[in-house]
C-alpha cells in the first residue's frame, strides 16, 4: 500500500527548502520530479551497458539493445498498444510535427483540419504551417466558458471535408478533461482521422489507446515522471504502414543502393538516427513506477487533492480561477488570476515562500484571448503533491494579496467567525 | 540594492505611474511586448532639439515591468535623447535599486527596450513635421 509520506520518500529533491521554506513543487504540468528508481535506471545504463543499440555485436550493444527494446514494449503495454504502433521521438510537440509531415502527401487544397480555442501551441501551429504548405484550411472549434469543447459547435463544423482533428485529451491551462472518445465517433463518422495531443493526461489517466480508437496519440516523458528529451506517439497499425518516413538516416533503412532505398518495420521505419537509449530506459522505469503505484492510488489522491485545492482556493481574496469549478472530468492543473495582481508578481511572491508554479501565457495564447486575460498563475498538482502543500500555496496567495492590497480589509466569511 | 523586489516605491509606482497616458504631438512613438507574458508598454515622446521635452506610456503588466517604466520615464525627462538612447540594463537596475533575477529581466527592461526602439526609428527633426498620427498609429502597431 502507498501512502502519500511512501510515495513522497521516492523523490529526494521533494525535501529541499526554498527560500527558507520547504518546497511545495506545483509545477508539474512543466514537468514532474523523476522517482529514484528512474534516476537510478538511467544511471544503471551508463555506468553498465552503454552502447549504441540494433545490430552491434557485442555484449554491451546486446544488453542496450534488449533494454531499449523491451523498454519499448512496457512503454507500449502501458498504453495498451503494441511496440509497432509506438514510434519514440523528442517529445509531444516533436510527435506531431513529425505526423503532420506524415500525412502531408494525403492532404488536398480546401481539405480541413479541426483544431480547438484550448490547444497548445504544439498542437495548433504544426496545422497552421501544414494547411500553409497543402491549401488545407484550418478551423478552429470553440470552447464554453467553463472551458469545455462546445459540442453543438461541432456538430456545424465538422463535414465530409474534415480530415484531421487534432485535439489535446486534457488542457495545460484550464485542466479540462476532454471528451476525447465522443471526440472520435464524430470524427471517425465525418472520415477524419484523431491526432490527440496527449502531453498532460499519460501521467493523470489510464489509458487503452486502442479502445480509445485513436488514430494518433502523442505523449512526452518528463510529464509522467520520466526524463527530458524523450517522448513519443502511438499510431494505428495499419496507417503507419501506409504512411511514409518524414526523416531519413541510420536505422530506419532495410537496404540503400545509389539513388533509392527501401525502409524498416514499424517501428523503425520513423526512428532516424542513434535514439535517446537511456531516455526509452528511463521513461520505462517511469511507468514501471507508475504501475507499482497503481492508478486506484494515482487517481484517487490526484482528484482528492483537486477538489481540496479547488475549495481552498476560491477563499482566497480576489482569486478567479479559470476551467471547470469541480473536480469531475479535470486534473489538478489550476490556472488562477488574482484582482490588481499580475501572475508574474504572483509567481515571485509564492516562490518567496517555496511555492513553485508557473505564471504566463502556458504556450496557449489563443486560449488567453478566448479567456480575455493577458497571462495566469498555474499551480499543477502530480501524485506527490499533498494537502499541506495547497494550504502554503493558499498561503502565499494570501500574502500577495495584502501585499497589492495594503489598505482593503477583507470581510472575514460568517463560517470563519463561527469557529474561533 | 536592496533584496525586496516589491519595495515600498516599486508599489507607488505601480498603482500611481507616473507620466501615464498618450502625448498629442509626440515626435517618436514605439510599443514593445514581452512575448512570454503579454506585458506592454506604448511610449510616446516629443524629442526637441535632441533633447526629451516630454514622455508619456501606457502599458499592461506586473509590477516591475510598469514600475520600472514609470520610473523610466522620470528619469528621461529632459535628459538628451542620444544619452537616453544609450541607458543600459545597469542603469535600469540601479535605478530600480534592487536586485533582479535572471527570470524577470525582461520585465525590468521592458521600458527601456520600448525607449531604445522608439529612439533609433527616431526620424530628423527636419521631417518631423511630415509625421502624422496615422503614421504614428501605424509604425507602434507594426512593430508589434
Amino acid at each position: 500500500m502507498h501512502t502519500a509520506a511512501s510515495i513522497r520518500s521516492q523523490f529526494p529533491i521533494l525535501k529541499r527548502k526554498i527560500n527558507n521554506n520547504p518546497l511545495a513543487y506545483l509545477d508539474n504540468a512543466a514537468t514532474t520530479q523523476k522517482p529514484q528508481s528512474v534516476v537510478k535506471a538511467i544511471t544503471d545504463f551508463y555506468t553498465q551497458y552503454n552502447a549504441n543499440v540494433h545490430r552491434g555485436m557485442h555484449a554491451l550493444s546486446e544488453q542496450a539493445s534488449t533494454a531499449y527494446e523491451d523498454g519499448r514494449e512496457r512503454i507500449a503495454r502501458f498504453f495498451g498498444a503494441t511496440p509497432e504502433e509506438f514510434i519514440f521521438t523528442r517529445g509531444t510537440s516533436d510527435s506531431i510535427n513529425i505526423v503532420a509531415r506524415m500525412l502531408e502527401p494525403r492532404l488536398k487544397p480546401n481539405d480541413e483540419i479541426l483544431a480547438t480555442q484550448m490547444e497548445h501551441h504544439s498542437n495548433l501551429v504544426p496545422w497552421q504551417q501544414l494547411v500553409k504548405r497543402t491549401g488545407a484550411v484550418l478551423k478552429i472549434l470553440p470552447i464554453t466558458d467553463e472551458g469545455r469543447w462546445d459540442m453543438d459547435a461541432l456538430e456545424r463544423i465538422l463535414s465530409g471535408n474534415t480530415k484531421i482533428v487534432a485535439v489535446n485529451h486534457c488542457s495545460n491551462v484550464l485542466g479540462t478533461i476532454n471528451p476525447v472518445a465522443a471526440m472520435v465517433r464524430a470524427a471517425h463518422q465525418a472520415g477524419a482521422l484523431v491526432v490527440v495531443d496527449g502531453a498532460q493526461s499519460s501521467a493523470h489517466l489510464p489509458l487503452n489507446l486502442r479502445s480509445l480508437d485513436v488514430d494518433f496519440y502523442a505523449v512526452s516523458s518528463h510529464k509522467m515522471y520520466g526524463p527530458t528529451g524523450m517522448g513519443g506517439f502511438y499510431g494505428k497499425h495499419e496507417i503507419l504502414e501506409l504512411l511514409e518516413p518524414v526523416s531519413f538516416g541510420g536505422d530506419m533503412i532495410r537496404s540503400v543502393e545509389a539513388f533509392d532505398a527501401t525502409w524498416n518495420d514499424l517501428p523503425w521505419k520513423f526512428e532516424p538516427g542513434t535514439p535517446h537509449i537511456a531516455g526509452a530506459i528511463g521513461w520505462a522505469a517511469a511507468v514501471d513506477w507508475m504501475q507499482s503505484v497503481g492508478w486506484d492510488t494515482l487517481e484517487a489522491q490526484e482528484r482528492e487533492l483537486t477538489q481540496y485545492a479547488l475549495d481552498t482556493l476560491k477563499q482566497v481574496p480576489g482569486i478567479t480561477i479559470h476551467g471547470p469549478n469541480t473536480a469531475v472530468n479535470r486534473l489538478g492543473v489550476i490556472s488562477m488570476t488574482m484582482d490588481g495582481v499580475h501572475p508574474h508578481d504572483i509567481a515571485t511572491l509564492l516562490d518567496r515562500e517555496g511555492v513553485a508554479v508557473r505564471s504566463g501565457t502556458h504556450c496557449a495564447m489563443p486560449l488567453m484571448t478566448r479567456l480575455g486575460i493577458p497571462a495566469t498563475a498555474r499551480a499543477s498538482f502530480a501524485c506527490y503533491n499533498i494537502k499541506k502543500e495547497v494550504d502554503q500555496l493558499a498561503k502565499a496567495l494570501q500574502t500577495a494579496w495584502k501585499m497589492f492590497h495594503p489598505t482593503v480589509t477583507v470581510q472575514v466569511p460568517a463560517k470563519n467567525l463561527w469557529q474561533r | 540594492m536592496s533584496d525586496d523586489l516589491y519595495k515600498q516605491e516599486i508599489l507607488d509606482h505601480y498603482w500611481n505611474p507616473h507620466n501615464a497616458g498618450t502625448l498629442h504631438g509626440a515626435t517618436v512613438s514605439a510599443k514593445e511586448v514581452n512575448t512570454s507574458c503579454g506585458d506592454s508598454v506604448v511610449m510616446d515622446l516629443i524629442i526637441t532639439n535632441d533633447r526629451v521635452s516630454d514622455v508619456r506610456f501606457q502599458g499592461q503588466g506586473c509590477a516591475i515591468s510598469q514600475a520600472s517604466t514609470s520610473m523610466l520615464t522620470d528619469k528621461i525627462k529632459g535628459m538628451d535623447a542620444a544619452q537616453a538612447k544609450n541607458l543600459s540594463e545597469k542603469d535600469i537596475l540601479e535605478m530600480l535599486g534592487i536586485t533582479v533575477g535572471p527570470a524577470r529581466m525582461k520585465c525590468a527592461t521592458l521600458g527601456l527596450m520600448t525607449l531604445k526602439k522608439a529612439l533609433n526609428d527616431r526620424v530628423p527633426d527636419s521631417s518631423r513635421q511630415v509625421l502624422d498620427a496615422n503614421n504614428r498609429t501605424a509604425a507602434a502597431t507594426s512593430r508589434t
